[in-house]
């Protein structure tokens, strides 16, 4: 006879399926929930039900919200003539957090992945050639750095070739605080590649 | 088991939070995957097209096995900047990946002739480097058993004069004999004949298509595989070049 009821057992199997969570952490998360039941586990258990009940994927650039368009897109202090092209929500939440884009985004959905079996039509690309027709003047690609980032980078250049708006892609080099002494040849070589004058 | 190579990284997949399963073509062990733990941090080493040194370590052969790998030659990162080289690394890889069997150890030369493509694609455009894929997809036949011949014509025997190549046999036949046939057989780019004339973008496009049709009808075709998406970019991209050259 197991010593762990079933309904502990089955919260233990759906925390250990979260990131960063294997099955020894979240059996010490259930029991930290367990133990504090009043002012952890229902609270948390009513945000979870609230969350998924109220979250919606924005229908304008698939940002996740509790509207629909999201807050960002509604937002008229931002600005609705420059696009930030973001592979995930993710990233789109990264760049928020740094501050340094005040504009609108679209969300992909992710990148073009022959092996993952991802094509252009599994991603948000029509509504993006859509918003670029509407009196956008510039389209950012904020694109990870990786081959699969960038060839999706380059197939979306070719797609709003045909809307005639500038696209520009983040720069790619030595990061904050990164000694050259530490990076690999891949970022030194695109550093180099993209120095400008002092 | 374990053992020492040379690699070029084909495709790396996420496994788990922080493991990735990683498909490289290597030196004397062929197209082999294996597991590298905390691939996350190793993630600028592990782009398609690097070449890295491998080492593999299982309890037994048919393991999936554990990679440790250290960067031997960079070239995502300068690949990733021209739109042409990124054609050709995801045409290269997802080629390799969907032909060559996994462990096959019999494909030094293809590893060898893989290393020279990935190298002239970090020197220059598709007007450089095409006519080198080609030779490089018509080598990855012969490796597999399905080469072109092209050393005579398939009607008459004759040796010169070669300038066009029967779908069905793979073999080269000359003016004279496929004057008739012109519009069903495959224009032979010189350049697979060891040609030193200028190569010109219909150059590049006809030896795409004649080897493309090869690796489909005679490798993908009869494993259930399509042409890889990536293959077909390329193709595009050699005739969008070849009609503005005209």
């Amino acid at each position: 006879m197991s010593a762990i009821g079933p309904e502990i057992e089955r919260l233990i199997q759906l925390l250990a399926k979260l990131p960063g969570l294997g099955p020894r952490s979240a059996r010490r998360a259930a029991l930290d929930l367990l133990k504090k039941r009043e002012v952890l586990m229902e609270p948390l258990a009513l945000a979870l039900t609230d969350a998924a009940r109220a979250i919606k994927t924005c229908e304008i650039c698939g940002n996740l919200d509790t509207a629909s368009p999201c807050a960002l897109c509604c937002d008229p202090r931002r600005e609705g003539r420059v696009l930030c092209v973001v592979e995930d929500v993710a990233d789109l939440w990264a760049l928020e957090r740094a501050g340094v884009f005040k504009g609108r985004y679209h969300v992909l959905g992710g990148a073009l992945s022959a092996l993952d079996g991802i094509t252009p039509e599994r991603l948000n690309v029509g509504s993006l050639i859509d918003r670029a027709k509407q009196g956008v003047e510039e389209i950012i690609l904020a694109m990870n750095a990786t081959v699969e980032g960038q060839t999706t980078a380059h197939y979306l250049l070719d797609a709003l070739a045909e809307t005639g708006v500038k696209v520009t892609r983040l720069a790619h080099g030595v990061p904050v605080g990164g000694e050259l002494d530490y990076l690999d040849e891949g970022t030194l070589s695109a550093a180099f590649k993209a120095r400008r004058s002092l | 088991m374990e053992w020492h190579d040379d690699a070029i990284v084909l495709s790396v997949r996420q496994h788990g939070e922080s493991g990735t399963i990683l498909e490289a073509l290597t030196r004397t062990h062929g197209r082999h995957m294996g597991l590298v733990r905390g691939g996350r941090k190793m993630k600028p080493v592990l782009q398609p097209g690097n070449s890295i040194r491998l080492q593999w370590r299982a309890r037994l052969q048919e393991h999936l096995g554990n990679f440790a790998c250290e960067l031997d030659t960079a070239r995502a990162g300068a690949l990733m900047e021209s739109r042409e080289a990124l054609a050709g690394l995801n045409a290269f890889t997802s080629v390799a990946s969907a032909t060559l069997p996994e462990r096959g150890p019999l494909y030094e030369p293809v590893f060898v002739a893989s290393t020279i493509l990935l190298d002239a694609m970090l020197e220059d455009g598709l007007a450089h480097w095409g006519a080198i894929y080609v030779r490089w997809e018509a080598g990855l036949l012969e490796a597999l058993g399905f080469g072109l011949d092209l050393s005579s014509c398939a009607a008459t025997g004759e040796t010169e004069d070669l300038v066009y190549v029967s779908p069905k046999s793979g073999r080269a036949v000359s003016a004279a004999a496929g004057a008739p046939y012109a519009g069903r057989l495959f224009p032979l780019p010189q350049f697979l004949l060891g040609s030193q004339n200028e190569v010109g973008a219909d150059d590049i496009a006809a030896g795409l298509a004649l080897t493309g049709h090869f690796l489909f009808e005679r490798v993908l075709r009869p494993t259930g595989k399509p042409m890889p998406s990536a293959r077909l970019r390329l193709d595009s991209l050699a005739g969008h070049q070849d009609g503005e050259s005209k």
